[in-house]
């Protein structure tokens, strides 16, 4: 019993230093001078995470926007409201869909390649030897990383989004037959810049922040054997993914709950 | 450290192509339109009751769109809504001051908006005047009330 009752304690405990390590850890990578080469880092990250992944929003985007035009257009049809179809892909995309699906997308390409990387780099004790010689691995590594994904995930968001969007007037409009003006026109009314573009681009800058936290974060602090990356990896999807579901929640509540 | 120029172009294609899809999200989804806010002018009209008319919702005259309400308040002396509406100035001075306003529906289950029909006055509405003559929403219950009492005479 009084064993039981000390491993709660003894896992509560974990969790806070846990907890505690890597929110240190995110102020010391994120808080440092700009710099020349910083910057050089930074672009080629940008590269990786951002460029790299611009083929899989790109297709899931599409994908995404046509399959809601056709389902939204078959349950709109039902009461003579097909106009609204413009809308409904709109505001969904928007909302929510860009930054969630986005996110979970850029968890799934990029979060778990950060990991990998950063957890090979941490069992070839490539981080201790930088220690060595007086480079700092969380400027030299793990900021560039941190930034490049907190930039990247909005831009693919916004492309996530547009490309939906275009998908949804693909299958609407030249497929279906929804009136071409009344597609954007009905979504122009409705679409409110700051209340749903500006909210939905808030969303991703919380979720590209914490999808990259949680990535390296896993990679930095894991146990340096193939197992212990193979177990980071997948903790990072998981993470990151459930990160970005509930905070999803919150932010939602928060933005258009009327809580505030 | 090496420059690369391929990478930089990549990035900076990435970068751009993020602006123009907000750029995009801004003016074709949203309806954002930059530059002088557009002249306007101000009527009010007091409805016994809006239904679910809201802020943002248009006001048309013979189905164009001219102008959007801005306001809805409840007025303390009459306890009806008093519906503040900012009209294109092109049309200043054109409506004349017996027209009529309306809360209609679009279509059967669509949003509610105020739609405008001119009269024959030779007086004509000018910025802050208020237009007397109007109807007010049509409330499901209360014509399936009406329904349901004249059934029963």
């Amino acid at each position: 019993m009084i064993d039981r009752i000390a491993a709660l304690g003894r896992g509560t405990l974990d969790v806070l230093m846990a907890i505690g390590r890597a929110g240190l850890f995110l102020v010391q990578s994120v808080f440092c001078l700009p710099s020349r080469e910083g910057f050089h880092l930074w672009l080629r990250q940008m590269h990786f995470v951002g460029v790299m992944s611009v083929a899989i929003v790109l297709v899931s985007g599409l994908f995404i926007g046509m399959v809601l035009a056709l389902q939204g257009y078959t349950i709109l049809v039902g009461f003579g409201a097909d106009e609204a179809l413009g809308q409904m892909v709109a505001l969904s995309l928007v909302r929510e869909l860009a930054p969630v699906v986005a996110a979970l997308l850029f968890a799934g390409r990029a979060g778990s390649a950060l990991t990998a990387e950063i957890g090979l780099m941490k069992a070839t004790e490539q981080l201790t030897s930088m220690e060595m010689i007086g480079v700092d691995p969380l400027r030299r590594i793990v900021a560039p990383r941190l930034w490049a994904g907190f930039v990247s995930l909005p831009i693919l968001t916004v492309i996530f989004a547009v490309v939906g969007i275009w998908g949804g007037y693909l299958v609407g409009v030249d497929w279906l037959g929804v009136y071409d003006g009344s597609y954007w026109s009905n979504m122009q009314d409705s679409v409110d810049f700051v209340g749903d573009v500006l909210n939905g681009m808030v969303k991703s800058l919380v979720f590209g922040l914490v999808v990259t936290w949680i990535a390296v974060f896993q990679g930095y602090d894991l146990v340096p054997t193939s197992e212990g990356i193979s177990r980071a990896t997948t903790r990072t999807v998981v993470y990151a993914s459930l990160a970005v579901l509930g905070l999803d929640f919150v932010l939602t509540a928060l933005m258009f709950g009327d809580l505030g | 450290m090496k420059r690369n120029s391929v990478l930089e172009l990549g990035v900076g294609l990435f970068m751009l192509a993020g602006i123009l899809g907000l750029v995009f999200l801004g003016l074709r989804v949203s309806g954002l339109s930059f530059g002088v806010p557009q002249n306007t002018f101000t009527l009010t009209a007091n409805f016994a009751n809006i239904g679910g008319l809201r802020p943002q919702a248009k006001v048309s005259m013979s189905g164009v769109r001219i102008g959007k309400v801005t306001d809805i308040e409840l007025d303390p002396k009459w306890f009806d809504a008093k519906v503040t509406m900012q009209i294109d100035a092109q049309y200043d001075g054109k409506f004349s001051d017996d027209t009529t306003a309306a809360i209609l529906t679009a279509g059967l289950l669509g949003e509610q908006y105020v739609g405008l029909t001119v009269g024959g006055s030779p007086k004509m509405l000018h910025d802050g005047d208020v237009i007397h003559d109007t109807q007010q929403a049509l409330v499901l219950e209360q014509l399936i009330q009406q329904f349901v009492s004249n059934m029963a005479k």
